[in-house]
C-alpha cells in the first residue's frame, strides 16, 4: 500500500476531492496505482532518474558551482486535464495570445489603446522593455510573439487564472516533450487506458510557424544560443535537432552587405530566420548592450531593413511586464471586442497611491512581486514569510513603489506527488505553449512545474521545483 | 554544416581516438613493465610520457617515475590535460555542444562514459587492465553508435576524418619511440630479415603489436618470427590493418571527396585534398626498402610534418570562420 497523505480542504487538488473520493477523471489511474507495488514504482523513478541523466537532459543553475548541471526533478504521477477543461483553456489561450500581438503591433505603431485611454502612455513608453527602435517597424504578419508561455494556476474555486504572459524566450517546452516520452516509456499500459493527446509533433508546429514568419521563398531558419553554459541550453540543442535547422552562437553568424549570413564549411550562407533564445539586450552589441559577446554586430540594421526574422520579435517583454499585465483583460476587449475567456489573478498596483495603502496593510497576506522579476527571485510570499522579511520588503517597496505590484496569495491546485514519505499534495501550475504563425496552434498539452516542498507555492525549477507529465484528454 | 560544429565534431571524434590510443600505449607499457628481466623499464615506462610530450609536466609534479605514478599521470589525473580522463572530459564537451548534430545513441555512450569516468579518481578503479579494458568497450561502443546511427552525412565525414587523422598521429608516435627503445644503438632496426634475436625484443615487438591490435595480422601476413622490418611494413604499409598509416591516409582520401563543397576553384578544400592525395600515394607505391634507407626515425619526423601540415589545412578549410 502507498502511504497517502490528504490535500487540505483550503485548496484544489486535481485527483482526490475534499472528502477523499477520486475526481472521475482519475480513477482508471488510482485504479492502476493501486495495483502497483511501491517498491516497483521506486524502481521506475530510479529507472527515470538514470535515464534522464544518461540523455543529458540537464539545466544549470546560476550560482551553483556544485550543481553545474542538474536534473530537473521528474513525477511520474500525471497532471490530467479532461477535455472540456482544455476546450475552454485553448479558446481562452487564442484569444489573449492574439490580444496581446494586437497590444504589440498598436504600441509600435498607431498607440490607440493609450490614446482611448485604457492603459497609462508612461507604462508602456517609460517601460526598460519598450523598444524605441521597433516604432513604425512593419513585421511581416504583424507578428511579435510568435512562440508564447502562458502560466496558468488553478484557484481554490476550481477556476483556471493566467499567473503570468512569457512573451520573450519562454522556455520548457523540451521538459514537456521529454516526461511524455519517459511516462510512454515507463508505463505504457496507462496510455492503453487513456486516449491521452499527442504532443510529439510541437516541433513539426514550430517549425512551420519559423517559416511562415519570413516572406522568403523557402527561407532558412537557425536557433540562436548562448552557448552550452547556458541553464536552457539543452533545450535549444534539443528543438534544433528535432527541426532540422542549424543550432548557431553569435560567432557563427556575421552581416555583410544588409543580409544576415551564418559560417559554414562551404562558406557563408544566409539566414532568413532566427528563433533567437537570447534577450533583447544581447542580440546585437552596436544597438543594445555593447558588451554582449553573444550577438552579432549589425543585426539589428538586417532587422529593420526587413531581411530578417527575429522570433520572438525585439521588444516583446513590454507586454508580459507585470505592470501591463493588469491591462490584458482591457486589451482582449479593446481589439477583440470579447469577454475574457482566461481570468486574471486580481492585481494592485503599488504605483498608485490607492492601492500601494493597500498593500502595505496587508502585505503579510500578500504575495509581492517585481514587476521585472523572473524565476520567481524578488518576490515576498506573505503567509510564507517572517515579520522581519516582511518588514525588510515593506521598506524596499515604499522606496521604490512603481517597482511592485502584489497579489491575493492563490491556492495553487495540488497534485498527488512522490514524495520522502509517500505520495502527498504538492502544488502545481501549467505552462502551455502557443504558437502564432499563419494561424494560432498548440499542442493540447504543456509543461506542469511542481513545488516539491510541502506547503510551497514556488514551482520555478531554479528553486527546486520539478515537472510532470500533463495528460489533455481527448474526449 | 556550420564551422564551428565541424570543428567540434572533428575534436570531439580526435579526443576519443587518442583517449583509445592513450589506453592502448598504457596497456603495453604496463605488460612490459611486468616482465621480470624487461630491458631499460625505466626508459620503457618514460615512452607514454615521450609520445605525448608530457615528460616536463610529469617531472615537474613527480620526483620518481614507476609505473604507478605513471598510470595516475597518464590516466586519471584531471589536472594533466593529456591525461585519459582529460582526453573523455574534451571529448564529451566538444559532444555536448553539437549534440543535436549526434544521435541519441553516440550522445549516451560518449556521456555516460564521462559521467563514469569522472568518479573514477575518487571511487578508484578495480585494477588498471580493467580501465583499459573499460576505455576501449567504450570507444568501440561510440564508434558503433556512430557507424549504426549516424545519417552519412558531413557531420559523419567530420567524425571518421578526426579519427583518422588522430589515429595515424598517434600510430606513427607510437612507432617512433617504440622502435628508438627497442633499438636505441641502431639507426635501421634491425638488419634486414634477421629475427628478433633477443627475448625481450621479441616481447617489446609484441607488445607494440598487440597495442596496435595487429598482433594477428602480423601472424596472419608473414606467417614468421617477429622482426622490426616486417612491423614496420605492416604498420606504415599494409592496406589492410586498420591502424596502420596506410590505411588511415586511405580512408582520409576517401572521406574527403565527400564533404560538401563549392565546384572547382571555389572549393576551400582543393588544398586539403591534393594533401591528403599525396600523403597516400606515398604510402601506397612506397616501400619498406626506401624508409629503411632513409632511417625509421627520419622517416617517421618527416611523416608526421607532412600529416600536421594537413590538420592545418583541415583547419583553414573547413574548420575556422570564412
Amino acid at each position: 500500500m502507498h502511504a497517502l497523505t490528504l490535500p487540505a480542504p483550503s485548496h484544489y487538488d486535481e485527483m482526490l476531492l475534499p472528502s477523499g473520493a477520486i475526481r472521475p477523471h482519475y480513477q482508471p489511474f488510482a485504479n492502476w496505482l493501486h495495483a502497483q507495488t511501491p517498491e516497483a514504482l521506486a524502481k521506475k523513478r530510479a529507472e527515470a532518474d538514470l535515464l534522464f541523466h544518461k540523455v543529458g537532459i540537464t539545466f544549470a543553475v546560476y550560482g551553483d558551482e556544485a550543481g553545474a548541471e542538474r536534473l530537473i526533478p521528474f513525477d511520474t504521477v500525471p497532471r490530467i486535464v479532461p477535455a472540456s477543461e482544455w476546450q475552454m483553456l485553448e479558446a481562452g489561450l487564442r484569444q489573449r495570445v492574439s490580444a496581446l500581438n494586437r497590444f504589440l503591433w498598436d504600441i509600435y505603431h498607431d498607440h490607440e489603446i493609450i490614446k482611448a485611454g485604457l492603459v497609462p502612455a508612461e507604462q508602456v513608453f517609460a517601460n526598460a522593455q519598450y523598444q524605441p527602435a521597433m516604432q513604425g517597424l512593419d513585421l511581416p504578419h504583424g507578428i511579435y510573439a510568435h512562440i508564447t508561455g502562458v502560466d496558468l494556476i488553478r484557484h481554490a474555486d476550481g477556476g483556471y487564472y493566467v499567473l503570468e504572459d512569457n512573451l520573450r524566450v519562454p522556455s520548457g517546452v523540451s521538459y514537456m516533450l521529454e516526461n511524455r516520452k519517459m511516462m510512454m516509456r515507463l508505463f505504457p499500459e496507462l496510455f492503453a487506458q487513456y486516449p491521452v493527446a499527442p504532443v510529439a509533433h510541437y516541433p513539426t508546429l514550430l517549425l512551420n510557424t519559423l517559416r511562415h514568419a519570413s516572406v522568403a521563398d523557402s527561407p532558412t531558419v537557425v536557433v540562436l544560443t548562448p552557448g552550452p553554459f547556458n541553464s536552457a541550453y539543452f533545450e535549444h540543442a534539443f528543438l534544433a535537432q528535432q527541426m532540422g535547422v542549424e543550432l548557431v552562437e553569435g560567432q557563427d553568424l556575421f552581416v555583410k552587405d544588409d543580409y544576415l549570413y551564418m559560417r559554414t564549411t562551404v562558406g557563408p550562407r544566409r539566414v532568413d530566420v532566427i528563433y533567437r533564445r537570447i534577450d533583447d539586450a544581447f542580440l546585437d552589441p552596436l544597438a543594445f548592450r555593447a558588451d554582449s559577446m553573444l550577438g552579432v554586430p549589425g543585426l539589428l540594421s538586417v532587422y529593420k531593413q526587413g531581411n530578417l526574422i527575429l522570433a520572438n520579435a525585439i521588444g516583446t517583454g513590454v507586454a508580459d511586464d507585470k505592470s501591463i499585465y493588469p491591462y490584458v483583460p482591457e486589451m482582449i476587449r479593446f481589439y477583440l471586442g470579447e469577454e475574457p475567456i482566461l481570468h486574471n489573478v486580481p492585481t494592485w498596483q503599488c504605483r498608485k497611491p490607492a492601492e500601494l495603502d493597500h498593500v502595505l496593510t496587508h502585505m503579510a497576506e500578500l504575495v509581492v512581486k517585481e514587476v521585472h522579476g523572473a524565476g520567481g527571485y524578488g518576490m515576498l510570499v506573505g503567509p510564507a514569510s517572517t515579520t522581519a522579511e516582511v518588514e525588510d520588503f515593506r521598506l524596499r517597496v515604499r522606496a521604490n513603489p512603481a517597482n511592485y505590484i502584489a497579489q491575493p496569495t492563490l491556492c495553487l491546485s495540488s497534485c498527488p506527488t512522490f514524495v520522502e514519505s509517500g505520495i502527498a499534495p504538492r502544488h502545481i501550475d501549467l505552462r502551455p505553449f502557443v504558437l502564432t504563425g499563419r494561424e494560432t496552434t498548440m499542442v493540447a498539452g504543456g509543461l506542469t512545474r511542481v513545488a516539491l516542498k510541502a506547503g510551497s507555492l514556488v514551482v520555478n525549477s531554479s528553486q527546486g521545483g520539478g515537472t510532470k507529465d500533463t495528460w489533455v484528454l481527448e474526449a | 554544416m556550420l564551422s564551428r560544429t565541424a570543428s567540434q565534431l572533428y575534436w570531439m571524434s580526435r579526443y576519443l581516438e587518442r583517449a583509445e590510443n592513450l589506453v592502448r600505449m598504457l596497456d603495453v607499457t604496463h605488460s612490459l613493465s611486468l616482465l621480470p628481466q624487461s630491458r631499460g623499464a625505466l626508459t620503457e615506462l618514460a615512452a607514454p610520457l615521450a609520445v605525448t610530450g608530457s615528460l616536463d609536466a610529469f617531472h615537474a609534479r613527480h620526483s620518481r617515475l614507476d609505473s604507478e605514478q605513471l598510470f595516475n599521470f597518464m590516466a586519471l589525473d584531471q589536472d594533466n590535460p593529456a591525461s585519459v580522463l582529460s582526453c573523455l572530459r574534451f571529448a564529451r564537451e566538444n559532444a555536448h555542444a553539437v549534440r543535436g548534430q549526434i544521435t541519441a545513441e553516440m550522445w549516451e555512450a560518449i556521456n555516460a562514459s564521462w559521467l563514469e569516468a569522472k568518479e573514477m579518481p575518487r571511487r578508484g578503479i578495480p585494477s588498471v587492465s580493467a580501465f583499459f579494458d573499460w576505455v576501449k568497450e567504450r570507444s568501440h561502443l561510440f564508434r558503433g553508435a556512430t557507424y549504426g546511427t549516424l545519417q552519412r552525412n558531413d557531420a559523419y565525414c567530420f567524425i571518421r576524418l578526426g579519427t583518422f587523422i588522430e589515429r595515424a598521429d598517434n600510430t606513427a608516435r607510437l612507432l617512433d619511440v617504440k622502435s628508438q627503445l627497442i633499438a636505441p644503438a641502431q639507426a635501421n632496426l634491425m638488419p634486414v630479415d634477421a629475427p628478433a634475436e633477443s627475448a625481450p625484443d621479441f616481447y617489446a615487438w609484441s607488445a607494440l603489436l598487440r597495442s596496435l591490435s595487429a598482433f594477428e595480422a602480423y601472424h596472419a601476413a608473414y606467417r614468421d618470427s617477429l622482426d622490426g622490418r616486417r612491423v614496420t611494413e605492416l604498420l606504415i604499409l599494409r592496406p589492410d590493418v586498420p591502424r596502420s598509416l596506410r590505411a588511415c591516409c586511405d580512408e582520409i582520401r576517401a572521406i574527403l571527396p565527400q564533404i560538401e563543397a563549392a565546384e572547382g576553384a571555389l572549393d576551400a578544400g582543393r588544398h586539403v585534398k591534393q594533401l591528403a592525395g599525396k600523403l597516400a600515394v606515398q604510402l601506397e607505391y612506397g616501400s619498406v626498402d626506401e624508409i629503411m634507407a632513409l632511417g625509421l626515425h627520419d622517416w617517421l619526423t618527416g611523416f608526421l610534418t607532412r600529416s600536421a601540415r594537413l590538420g592545418e589545412a583541415i583547419r583553414a578549410a573547413y574548420l575556422e570562420a570564412n
